[in-house]
């Protein structure tokens, strides 16, 4: 399967100025038990975007015009830490957010980004503090993949990089399992047979007694 | 060049270099459950794809199983849920223990248990307290659904190498402190994002005179400070453990293994990125009084005053935190009222958790307004609890005497709170909303939570039994 290409992203970026939003608050579990990958961009945030009868949180940012329409986040340090659940990532893609931007990332979350056509910066805090800034007040963030860089209106241009290969995958919107099958196929049959030999154990087949 | 465990792991696994720190690395195993399973399986499907080798995964259900009894399950989701891991692992070959079998129970409880957990192995889990089996000698590390469905088709994932961290415990512990006291106290020390980016050896005197189910404790709570990887080095404990498992090799084999096993521990003069140090005599009971595993304090201590803080971010995290979990700045945890006590999960739900329970709650009573349930590990652990008489132990104390599952741990079935309930927890997050909506929860150890449930508050254990 591949995935949406990233090139360049334009948007408002919604403010979360909280550390440790986790994965459970990006996604609650109780969702986990629907086995589809769209459409959950309507549970992100669930328990801080609606009460308990469907209504609206009036001030959650994600509520608030124009960040309902946000391309990006740009939250607090450890954003997306806990659970693996790539639902997280499948939700803020659905609700239509591309970029997130913190001082530091669930490592687990940031992994997954990467495999679904997002892009999941960090910076130093104080990059991160002027950037936090730029989003409370509304401004348009750009982030242009191909330059490497974070565009905001009256800011110098951010510069980041990320793994050339990393990189080209996102740009051509790869499929990771594609790009191993395809290019790596003899040197994993090369591995199997050395580890054969070194661990043995690993190649019988696992019958309980 | 002397090289640590962690990076003797890496360097065995590596299938092709990708750039300094990037590799292709060979995955010798991995678990599958039913809540993060179901698009690897798609993926698969969707490509026309076989697993290249099905015969080195397990499959279990465990995250949303209703833990009242076996049999059907009610809820329709959870139902079709299974079903559709039952439908994917007889399509594509994969072992599976089954929901009713003696073999089911909470993947990180399961895979050790029946020596699929091995030393110098690669393991992976779409769950991140895979850290657990790190306990093993074994580089385990939780993934996303994507890599799920890689390692399906490749056996191999793209990864980073990591740095590497030594934390060194040494002294003893006091009496009623266990391993999670030591994990709540590290991760409240170097904080919950204290450890991203690196590979976390637990070594020194300490470790090598615990028990594999507290080393397994303490590397499930590492992801708990940002690590995806937790290790101890394995060792006499760790082959006693696993000699005559159902899954470990055995005859010649084991020798062989066993050789092998040996040459792993990291070399005497390896270099660590980081050292952090721990005395164990200084560690007391623990109880988390936050939403985040870090925001812990011991027993003893008050809760942080976010009046006294400097940094602003700290002190609206901690404003934040009291406010969602309705305490007062400054004030005593130890007194707090309880609604429910949880004793189980992949931290905390071993035959060794549930005896340092039933030794408290032993000719005590649950308090009145105070639900509170034991949920073993896994199947075994349970019938092992219940030929050790744990099981009458719990039942005429009060205690709820449940089927093998993650249950409250997560709250994906029928076992969670509701909004202002407060949970006296072994599980390992305390996170918002973690156990239910509006749920509070308290993390802690086995006998710290078995105590509150018998005195309707949180409490030093210690203070109890006096
Ligand atoms: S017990 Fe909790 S932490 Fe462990 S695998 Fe289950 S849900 Fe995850």
């Amino acid at each position: 399967m591949s995935m949406e290409p990233f090139t360049r992203i334009t948007g408002v970026a919604a403010a979360m100025p909280e550390d440790n939003i986790d994965t459970d608050i990006i996604f609650p579990a109780r969702f986990l038990l629907l086995t589809q990958r769209e459409g959950l961009g309507v549970h992100a945030f669930h328990d801080r975007r609606f009460l308990a009868d469907g209504s609206e949180v009036g001030d959650f940012i994600l509520n608030r015009a124009p960040f309902r329409e946000a391309k990006l986040i740009v939250a607090g340090a450890n954003f997306g830490s806990g659970s693996s659940r790539e639902q997280a990532v499948w939700a803020l893609h659905g609700f239509g957010i591309r970029v997130v931007v913190a001082p530091s990332l669930g490592e687990i979350f940031a992994g997954n980004c990467l495999r679904n056509g997002m892009l999941a910066l960090t910076f130093v805090p104080e990059i991160c503090a002027k950037l936090m800034d730029a989003a409370e007040a509304g401004r348009t963030f750009s982030v242009d993949l191909e330059r490497q860089r974070v565009e905001v209106e009256g800011m110098e241009p951010i510069p980041f990089s990320i793994p050339p290969e990393r990189r080209e995958a996102l740009l051509n919107g790869w499929d990771e399992t594609d790009q191993i099958l395809n290019r790596f196929g003899a040197e994993i049959a090369a591995f199997e047979a050395g580890q054969r030999i070194v661990q043995p154990w690993l190649y019988t087949e696992m019958q309980p007694r | 060049m002397p090289r640590t465990l962690y990076e003797k792991l890496w360097d065995s696994h590596i299938v092709a270099s990708l750039s300094d720190t990037e590799a292709l690395i060979y995955i010798d195993r991995q678990i599958l459950h039913e809540v993060s399973s179901p698009q690897g399986f798609v993926a698969m499907r969707a490509a026309g794809r076989q697993l290249r080798r099905p015969e080195t995964h397990l499959a279990v259900a465990d995250h949303a199983v209703p833990t009242r009894g076996r049999g059907a399950i009610a809820d329709p989701q959870a139902r079709a849920q299974v079903a559709e891991l039952e439908a994917n692992v007889a399509d594509f070959g994969v072992p599976y223990a089954a929901l009713d079998s003696a073999e089911q129970g909470i993947v990180h409880v399961i895979g050790p248990e029946r020596g699929y957990t091995l030393p110098g192995t690669t393991i992976v889990c779409g769950d991140s307290h895979t850290t657990t089996h790190g306990a093993f000698g074994a580089l385990a590390f939780g993934i996303g659904a994507s890599e799920q469905g890689t390692v399906m088709a490749a056996q191999c994932l793209r990864q980073t190498r990591a740095k590497t961290m030594r934390v060194e415990l040494t002294g003893g512990l006091s009496a009623h402190v266990s391993a999670k006291d030591i994990a709540l106290a590290l991760i409240a020390t170097i904080g919950a994002n204290g450890a991203v980016g690196y590979a976390v050896e637990f070594a020194g005197p300490a470790i090598s005179a615990m028990s594999m189910a507290a080393r397994m404790t303490l590397c499930n709570m590492t992801i708990e400070a940002g690590s995806r990887i937790g290790l101890v080095a394995p060792d006499d404990v760790t082959f006693a453990y696993l000699k005559g498992r159902a899954l470990a090799p055995q005859g010649a084999l084991w020798d062989t293994a066993l050789a092998y096993w040996q040459t792993l521990p990291s070399d005497a003069d390896a270099v660590f990125d980081r050292l952090v140090t721990l005395d164990l005599a200084t560690v007391e009971p623990q109880a988390s009084w936050g939403t985040s595993p870090n925001q812990t304090v011991p027993i003893t201590a008050p809760i942080p005053d976010p009046a006294t803080m400097t940094d602003p971010s700290e002190r609206r995290e901690t404003e934040k935190a009291l406010a969602y979990m309705g305490l007062e700045p400054g004030q005593a945890l130890a007194g707090t009222p309880i609604t429910h006590a949880f004793i189980g999960s992949c931290t905390n739900g071993r035959i060794e958790d549930l005896r340092a329970a039933a030794a408290i709650v032993k000719g005590r009573k649950v308090a009145d307004g105070v639900t509170a349930l034991v949920v073993p590990g896994s199947a075994a652990t349970r019938a092992q609890a219940e030929a050790e008489g744990l099981d009458a132990v719990f039942r005429d104390a009060g205690v709820e005497w449940r089927f093998a599952g993650c249950s409250m741990c997560v709250a994906m079935n029928d076992d969670r709170l509701s909004a202002g309930d407060r949970c006296a927890s072994t599980s390992n997050r305390n996170f918002e909303g973690r156990q239910g909506p509006g749920g509070r929860t308290h993390l802690m150890s086995p006998a710290m939570a078995a105590a509150a449930a018998v005195a309707g508050c949180i409490i030093d254990v210690r203070e109890l039994v006096a």
